[in-house]
């Protein structure tokens, strides 16, 4: 095995002919890198914003979620009467429910007095809203009246609150025209539909919003018995509740929130277009690239050619070019994005990562594009005619 | 098809010959079409004997480069009788004949160097068609065949940094690296000065000798017809009987 691949080894021909034109090399790079790190960057805001838009509600603890028919994203949250989440509790698998109201009220900035729409929480401090185990113990300051926790990854346009709690300040502003006081920090971080996020006891919420109905909630959670299918609950609890709710699991209410921005929104069509805009450039040098190397040597393979030398090989020596063209853009491509996507998340506090898929898709995407244009580079092969050169 | 049935015999022929490297009856070759095609060969026939140094001389244009191509495998013949180491090239398939060029070797009037590659790695793209050697046996021969040349301080440079000399020195070693049975050169001497040019010819008659080689020179120039063991003439697309 080891004697036949001795054998196969030949000169690194399509390696020389690129690194021996280091300025053409370069410029292929160039052009390869930044394809890529368009297409990065594209994709991963597409895949960043709808990420965003249910970074609080991947938080939940909850296998079920109730929510109202009418509800179509987390920034249009409707009620359904409290009943229903008690009515859930009857069905044998259920093991807790928490319910809680959901809306979004008008925080006013401590540091600048203005004020911003902040999603606010509200839910019986006993009960477990979040996976975060932190959260019970936090949760008891909210058993006073007027206390909130902050999301401390909230925007910076809501104050310096993390700062100055960390600095042990007592900080009272305004919500929805009344005093609170910050109790403690969470950590949620920013959806697209909430520059941040406070959570407060249902109680206080009341306060905060008199108009909402003392029966109605936004949203109910449902906690089940580890062993049980959640879908086959949800199915069940769906056929005995009433019309006026609508059973989800946990993935399906986290889709439903994606789905939502993916169709009624144009981010997805945007971003994707941006995308194919990053290729379509890649592409273009990469031909040109490929095309003026392969124009450039034609009378070198038609030496190869008139030496004895078969199509195929040199068709494989093109290919190998594209290939490895694809390799070395890649790399600093990848690294690239993995910079901007800190870069972009320091600033924007969106859930913008470097997920293996994405970073598969472009490597594929990038492979596609050199590996097309050396295709169609082939093409002048055809055209090297050993009986010209003599 | 009519001119193969027209030499029934030709077969049996050769076998009675002491295998020549090259047997030639009745080619002809045109360029162009229509009222455009031109009569380039008019019924070339002759033959090179294995080990044998020929020369092939004649003003230019009267078809000398054409013969060189068809018979090097890189043309396909349109009429006539070509037979290269045994095999028959009229109505050859590209398979075959890109198998036959690996047994011939090429020597250009420039020398088609690939400009990325070292003088040694230049060799080595013929030693490597040579099947069943390991890459360092392949890389070995190509550095014997440049010291063979006498290029062995020369391997690692770039053929833009070699002499027009040096660099038809390492054309030569390529060629014959790969070991062929028959070698062509089309006016090898062409761009170099005399000196150089009688160098590369003696040095090209000696490998030759030692590889029992044919070889099939095309040429014009006067100072080194001496080399040949035979000389032809052509003219006008048709070999001239002549001494030799």
């Amino acid at each position: 095995m080891k004697l036949t691949i001795l054998q196969g080894r030949k000169i690194p021909l399509a390696w020389l002919l690129l690194s021996r034109q280091p300025l053409r090399l370069f410029v292929a790079l160039a052009g390869i890198c930044f394809a890529g790190i368009l297409m990065f960057m594209q994709l991963g805001f597409r895949d960043g914003l709808f990420d965003a838009s249910v970074t609080v509600h991947k938080l939940f603890d909850a296998d079920l979620v109730l929510m109202s028919p009418r509800s179509m994203s987390s920034i249009s949250m409707s009620g359904f009467p409290r009943r229903r989440l008690i009515q859930a509790m009857a069905h044998p698998d259920v093991l807790g429910i928490t319910p809680v109201n959901w809306n979004f009220l008008l925080w006013r900035n401590p540091q600048t007095l203005s004020t911003r729409s902040i999603l606010a929480l509200g839910f019986e401090p006993n009960d477990s809203l979040l996976i975060d185990p932190e959260l019970s113990r936090k949760a008891q300051a909210l058993k006073s009246r007027g206390r909130v926790l902050f999301d401390e990854l909230s925007r910076n346009e809501f104050g310096p609150i993390p700062l100055w709690f960390r600095e042990g300040r007592i900080i009272e502003t305004e919500l929805a025209g009344k005093r609170v006081r910050v109790a403690g920090l969470v950590s949620l971080g920013p959806s697209f539909g909430a520059d941040g996020n406070i959570l407060t006891s249902r109680e206080t919420f009341l306060e905060l919003l008199p108009s909402t109905p003392p029966g109605s909630i936004e949203l109910g959670l449902v906690r089940l018995n580890p062993e049980v299918d959640s879908e086959i609950v949800a199915a069940s609890l769906s056929a005995s509740l009433p019309s006026d709710v609508k059973v989800l699991t946990k993935n399906d209410f986290v889709e439903f929130e994606k789905n939502y921005w993916r169709t009624s929104t144009s981010i997805g069509f945007i971003f994707s277009l941006g995308a194919a805009m990053g290729f379509v450039v890649g592409c273009v040098i990469v031909y040109q690239i490929l095309y003026s190397d392969v124009s450039d040597h034609l009378p070198e393979y038609a030496t190869l050619m008139a030496m004895g030398y078969r199509l195929k090989t040199l068709f494989g020596v093109v290919a190998r070019e594209g290939i490895l063209l694809a390799v070395m853009g890649y790399l600093p491509a990848y690294a690239a994005g993995q910079g901007l996507y800190s870069l972009v998340r320091n600033f924007t506090k969106l859930p913008v990562n470097m997920d293996p898929e994405r970073a598969i898709l472009v490597f594929i995407m990038i492979l596609f594009m050199c590996m097309g244009s050396a295709l169609v580079a082939m093409r002048r092969l055809v055209d090297a005619d050993p009986a010209e050169i003599f | 098809m009519s001119l193969v049935s027209r030499f029934p015999s030709h077969k049996d022929s050769i076998q009675i010959r002491q295998n020549p490297s090259v047997v030639i009856n009745g080619l002809s070759h045109w360029f162009g079409k229509g009222s455009m095609r031109r009569m380039v060969l008019e019924s070339i026939s002759m033959e090179i004997d294995s080990g044998e140094v020929v020369l092939l001389t004649g003003p230019s244009g009267c078809g000398k480069t054409t013969l060189l191509t068809l018979i090097g495998a890189l043309r396909n013949v349109q009429e006539g009788d070509l037979k290269v180491l045994g095999k028959q090239l009229f109505n050859s398939g590209r398979k075959t004949r890109q198998k036959l060029r690996r047994q011939i070797g090429m020597i250009f009037q420039g020398h088609n160097l690939l400009r990325c590659l070292t003088a040694e790695q230049n060799v080595q793209m013929g030693s490597d068609l040579l099947a069943g050697f390991s890459y360092s046996a392949r890389r070995d021969q190509a550095r014997e065949w440049l010291r063979a040349v006498g290029l062995h301080d020369q391997m690692s440079k770039l053929p833009h940094d070699l002499s027009g000399g040096q660099k038809q020195r390492v054309a030569i070693a390529r060629a014959l690296a790969a070991r062929p049975k028959l070698l062509l050169a089309d006016e090898p001497t062409a761009a170099l000065d005399s000196v150089t040019g009688r160098e590369i010819v003696d040095l090209l008659k000696r490998l030759a000798l030692e590889q029992s080689i044919s070889v099939l020179m095309v040429t014009h120039d006067p100072r080194i017809l001496d080399v040949a063991d035979r000389l032809l003439q052509m003219e006008d697309g048709k070999l001239v009987p002549s001494y030799g």
